[in-house]
This record gives C-alpha cells, structure tokens and sequence, in this order.
C-alpha cells in the first residue's frame, strides 16, 4: 500500500474538489529532516458527494484535510477547486474563495470563543463579509441556528452554558452560514458521546441535503464514515491504501491493511469473538524515515520482497474499487476479516432506512 | 502500623471462600457550591475470581467515580461515601489511607485512560515499575529488577532490558499503556480495574491492549472490572455488564442475556445510536433526544423518563426498583420493560398521543419487524 497514482480520480470537470500529488512536509528542527505528513496523495470529491477519510492517528489524514484548505498551503502538487489551483492561487484571491470552504473542527468547545455569545460567533462571517446587517442578518443567523436545533433564543448564552454536542451545532451553524460549498468535517464526533453521536451524524446528514454541500469527512472510526460517505478513502502512514464506495469496501476489504482495520473494531455483540490472530502486530513507523516501497510492509502479513523495492500505484479492481497493493487481497475466498465479517452481516439483520426527518427537529 | 492489614493470610476477619468483591449500596456524593451532586446513589454488585465485569454508561454516568470510591481513591474533602465495599470479608469502607496502602497495588490495581498522565514523566520506566515490587513484596533491588524484566516482557514490550532506561515520553501511546498495565499487574493483585482503558488509543492498538488484557487475566486468574462507554468493548470480553446511568445501575444482565434480551429502554437506545458496519451506509440512526439529569435535583421517578420513548405518567411519578428478570442474574430499573407487553402498549399509547408522558415528541417507526418489536 501506501502507494500513489491517480488511477481513482474521476474526470477534473466532474469533480468540485480534487487534489492530485498532494505532498506536505514539515521540518524536524534544524536537523534537516523532514516529517513526511502526506506524500504524493490524490482525491476528489463530486458535487453532493461525501468524501470519507479514514485511518489512524499520525496518517496524515488531518494533514490532508488542512491542505486542501490551504491551511497551511502544501509542499508540492495541486488543489483544484472548481478546476482552478488554489495552490498557485494568490492570497488575495484565496480569501475571496474561503466563504464557500468551511470547517468542523473535533472538539467543539475549544472552538468557540468562550466569551463571546453564541449569536455573535454565528454571526461574525456575515458580518466579516457584509453579507447581511440588522434584520436580516438577525433573521439568517436565527434561521441557520435553528436548523441545527439550536434554540435561537438562547443565543445570548455563551458557549459554557451548553453541552459538548450543542456545542458542536453551534460550530455546524457557524460553518453554514455563508451556505458554504465544501465543508471539511475533522473528526467532528470524536470528541463526544455515542449518544449524541448519532445526534450530529444525523443533522450533517440533513444539512448535506438542505444545503446542498459536498463534505470531507476526516474520522478514525471506520463505522461513523461508513455511515455518512460515498466513497471512502483509507490511509496509512501518508499514503492511500484503497478507494471505494462504502458497502463494497467494508464487505470486500482489498487492501491488507484496511481488512486488519476492520477486524480490529469491537463489535457490540457478544455472539462475535473478538479475533486474536487478524490483530495488526507492531506500531506505526516513523513519518521522519518511512519504509520503502510499500510503507505498511512492516506490519504487512502478506509482505514480500517486491514490497521494499517498488511502491505499489492504485489500480482499479471493481467498479469504483480501487487499491494500492501488489499482493491485494481477494474478492472472494477465504481472506482475514472476511469471514468475520459475513458473521457480523448474518448476525445483525438489516434495518430499515428511516426517511429523513426535516431538520432540526428531535425525534425518539 | 501493622504490615499487611488484609494481605496477609492471617489477616483477622479474612476469609478466602468469601465472594472476592462485594459492593452493597454504594453511594458517593460530591458538596459543591450548588449543591450536593449525587455521583454514585446505591450501586451494588458482586464479582467472584478470575471474572470481568464490563460497567458501561456515558459521560456523568458515575462509572469511573464508582470505580475510585469502590478503590478508595477519592479526593479527601467534600464526598460523602456511604455503603459498603467488601474484599474477601472485610468491609474495606471505613479504611484509612494507611491501612489502603497494603490493597493497593496488591490486591486491586488500576490502569487509567490516558496512560501519558498516570506515568511520571520524570522517573525512568524501570523505577516506576520496581517501585511497588519494593514497597509490596520487599525485594532487593536486583529481584526487583528481574522481575520488572519479566513483567514488561509478558506485556509485549520489545527489548525490555533497553526500556527499563526510558523515560514515557520516549514510547508511543500504546506502549505507554502496555507499562501502564506492567505497573498494575506488578504485584500479582487479585482485581483489575481498567477505567476506559483504550479510549485514548488507536482501534488497532486498543485489539492489542483488550487482548493483552485478557491473557494477563486468564493468566493469573484475576478478576476483572472493564469501565468504558464503548458497549463493543465489552461485549465480547466480559462475563457480565452493568449498564449505569445517571449514578445508578440501570440494567445489570450476564453478556449474553443483555444483549440477546435487552430490557432497559435506555440500554436499547444506546444500541441503536450506534453506527454498525453492517448497515448499509447513510443508514439513519436512532438517537436519544434531550440530556441526562442534574445530578444535583435529580427528578422524582425514574432519571430516563425525560429521554424515554415509552415514558408513562407511572415513570414520572415512582422511581422504579432493580427488577428480576425471567432470565437468572438479569435485572433492570423499568416499569415497562422492552419486549413485554406493557411495553408495546406504552409504545403506542405514546405514538397515537404524539408524545411520552413527559411531553417529549415520539414519532411513529417506520415499520414493525416480524417479531413484533418496533
């Protein structure tokens, strides 16, 4: 894995956001060394399209998120928002773009400024870009709080006042008030309660419909970016190991190191042992001197030679299914985590799909 | 002051065919400026050798201070804590810190969340391992040191020898963890507490530690009390669960049965909001509306009835009682419990009004199953 290529990017006119040979390094001190955050990563994501960005801490997958926002710009390779390249992009011009590029940060009350009320923090950026005063920016910051059910009258409090999952609907509302385009969610649930989870999960699902966004959606939790992506991309290590749509990734793991993710997430169900032996051994290795060839060889049951000498490219083996690895796992057949998994899909049977609620109101 | 208050064979009132742990109505209450927040208000359970109990509720549950008030490590002023925890025979409440010094470490150990704050970041790993095999087990320096050799080794810690020389911020997270858990294992104690043990850690890392774990468990024959609010952490890894919520044990089942039979509304809820990967994706959850209850006024009938879906005007009334289940060892705080009849009465009373008894909104399901469970 962990390899490059742009073999699974669709068409540039067809794509709202697209990265191509992203690089982002920072230096180590003075020592010369670098920290290879992100090297040589291509995405894109469709208009209406949710992007998932899944792997472990220290994967660069944060990185990549700040990049595409150009923040801070990258080391090397392109953004192309709307087909133009924000990397080249002069400052001035940057800014002009950012009302309709937003984002969700993980923990929701250091992002808000505990001293200013909530109406003003949802307020500033039409204020900033004049967008709307008096009435009717009291009109559109009310409007936007209350589809992120958040009681507008209760905007005089300050961030303190509420729970961590108000809190992270204040920060939603924030983002969307300039009916931004894109917004970049940061593991935007991590930080909270599996209750009020659900909660978020489900109001970014009726906001994605309400206002019509693209989303990338950044979370180490395989489960949660199953839930809300179209496509999810897996990384390790500052590469991309596999690209696919979400049933067909979670039910046909190509890549060895996403089917080890998968069997390593604790299922709440007793009648599942969980497995000793798909266990990944070992840690993640240093971004300062990463392995070569395929960076997840060190920990790669399936490893061989070729994997230190040549870096695996993406290539495509299903319909919008594709991964980076010379040794890939098969679609069919016995594999690790596959069998698990065809328990854990026999063990649980399908629920129905609700019908989406009209924002921002609670049901039971 | 004596040496080995309980840890001695002799120990007066120490009975080895005793139940190893007792917990009998366990109360801790915390004075603050607003009022007396009731943390933990009569929890009680019980736990033999060599078995795990999984205690799980959301953040303010109560799971992690009654896990320090069990352990008898809260601050010193302002808690009330009443009740009475039981080790081997001996009521262990009234103990001072003195006489908690020769359980500590012996006899219960803890392994906290976060493994870079329960470390000392300016003591070398070895010192911080040798320092209970010296105060416990009175070893020279040189036993001591072979023996935290051993201990780190036994917990998957590449080149042992080199690590006892490092200090923690020199490991990684999970091997942080992995010390973590050397320390409290260090004296062979006969219950581990392991308060969200892998929260902090990475999902392949976190299989790792839950396995480790387990063998030391298994190894040693020691029980177990696994605190977290992820409910797959538990399920396959624990004898039994105990679900808390707002400081009270609202459904307490063996594994199997609490999930195969859920009876507690709320545990039900917490099940649902959970993304599986085995839905289909943008699979809409269930979530829980509203919040859980001040622990200060905590209201007067049973603390999920503002959240519940079932809630009846009896729910805001009358607190319900621990109930028996039909199945043994499994019990639950609900007048309507899930999958009885009140219970789809209750549903769609609620669903023909539009809302539960406490005025919280219930939307009818989108359909019925064959079991005729909503």
């Amino acid at each position: 894995m962990a390899g490059s290529g742009t073999d699974h990017l669709r068409a540039p006119q067809d794509a709202l956001i697209r990265c191509e040979n992203l690089v982002v390094e920072f230096p180590v001190g003075k020592s010369g060394l670098k920290v290879h955050a992100v090297s040589d990563i291509s995405i894109d994501a469709k208009p209406g399209e949710t992007l998932g960005l899944v792997g472990e801490s220290g994967c660069g997958k944060s990185t990549t998120g700040r990049a595409l926002m150009q923040l801070p710009r990258p080391t090397g390779g392109r953004v192309l928002y709307q087909g133009r390249d924000l990397v080249q992009l002069p400052g001035a011009e940057l800014r002009q773009l950012r009302p309709e590029m937003q984002m969700i940060f993980q923990d929701p009350i250091s992002s808000l400024n505990p001293r200013r009320r909530v109406f003003d923090i949802v307020a500033e950026p039409l204020r900033i870009w004049k967008r709307a005063s008096g009435a009717e920016l009291t009109e559109r910051v009310n409007r936007t709080l209350e589809n992120v059910g958040i009681d507008p009258a209760v905007a005089d409090r300050r961030p303190h006042q509420f729970s961590g999952g108000q809190c992270q609907r204040i920060c939603i509302a924030r983002a969307l008030v300039l009916e931004p385009k894109v917004i970049i969610c940061d593991e935007p649930v991590s930080a909270l309660d599996v209750s009020v989870q659900a909660q978020i999960l489900n109001l970014l699902e009726d906001m994605k419909a309400t206002y019509k966004l693209t989303l990338v959606f950044i979370a180490h939790d395989l489960a949660v970016v199953k839930n809300v992506s179209d496509r999810v991309a897996v990384m390790y290590l500052g590469k991309l190991c596999e690209v696919a749509p979400p049933d067909d990734l979670y039910a046909n793991p190509a890549h060895p190191y996403t089917a080890a993710l998968l069997s390593s997430i604790p299922v709440p169900d007793p009648r599942i042992r969980p497995s000793e032996e798909n266990v990944l051994g070992g840690e993640i290795p240093s971004p300062i001197a990463p392995p070569s060839g395929c960076r997840f060889r060190t920990r790669c049951p399936r490893a061989q030679d070729m994997c230190a000498q040549v870096e695996p490219k993406m290539r495509q083996i299903g319909l919008g299914h594709y991964v980076a690895c010379h040794f890939p796992l098969e679609a069919t057949g016995p594999k690790p985590g596959a069998a698990q998994l065809a328990a854990k899909r026999a063990a649980v049977p399908a629920r129905p799909v609700a019908p989406p609620r009209p924002p921002g109101t609670q049901a039971f | 002051m004596s040496r080995k208050v309980v840890s001695g064979p002799d120990a007066p009132g120490r009975d080895p065919n005793a139940p190893l742990l007792r917990v009998v109505d366990i109360k801790t209450h915390f004075k603050t400026e607003r009022g007396t927040v009731r943390a933990v208000d009569g929890v009680s359970f019980q736990l033999d050798r060599g078995r795990t109990i999984g205690i799980v509720g959301e953040s303010g549950s109560g799971k992690s201070v009654l896990s320090r008030s069990v352990m008898g490590l809260l601050p010193g002023r302002n808690v009330i804590r009443e009740g009475h925890v039981v080790y081997e025979g001996i009521d262990i409440v009234g103990f001072d810190s003195h006489q908690m010094r020769n359980i500590w470490g012996s006899e219960m150990s803890m392994v906290f969340q976060d493994p870079m704050t329960s470390l000392n970041p300016v003591k070398k790993i070895g010192r911080q391992i040798t320092e209970s095999l010296h105060e416990h087990l009175q070893m020279d320096k040189q036993e001591a040191n072979d023996t935290a050799l051993a201990l780190l080794s036994s917990v998957g810690i590449p080149e042992p020898a080199a690590r006892l020389e490092e200090y923690p911020h020199q490991l990684s997270g999970g091997m942080r963890q992995r010390v973590v858990i050397a320390i409290a294992l260090a004296c062979g104690p006969k219950i581990l507490f392991a308060d969200e043990p892998t929260t902090a850690l990475d999902v392949t890392v976190q299989a790792q530690i839950l396995n480790l774990l387990q063998q030391q468990q298994h190894e040693r024959h020691m029980a177990m009390i696994l605190v977290t609010h992820d409910l797959g952490v538990v399920a396959g890894r624990s004898h039994e669960i105990a679900v808390m919520y707002a400081g009270k044990i609202v459904e307490h089942a063996p594994t199997n049965s609490l999930f195969a039979n859920v009876r507690m509304p709320y545990t039900e809820a917490l099940l649902n909001s959970i993304p599986r990967l085995e839905y289909m994706s943008h699979t809409r959850l269930d979530i829980i509306g509203g919040r859980p209850p001040d622990l200060i006024r905590p209201p007067r009938g049973c603390s999920f009835a503002p959240r519940c879906r079932y809630a009846q005007p009896r729910c805001i009334e009358e607190e319900p009682p621990l109930m028996e289940g039909d199945q043994p060892g499994h019990t639950y705080r609900c007048w309507y419990p899930v999958g009885s009849p009140e219970n789809l009465e209750a549903y769609q009373r609620n669903i023909v009004a539009g809302r539960t008894a406490t005025g919280a909104p219930v939307e009818a399901p989108v359909t019925i199953d064959a079991g005729g469970r909503f």
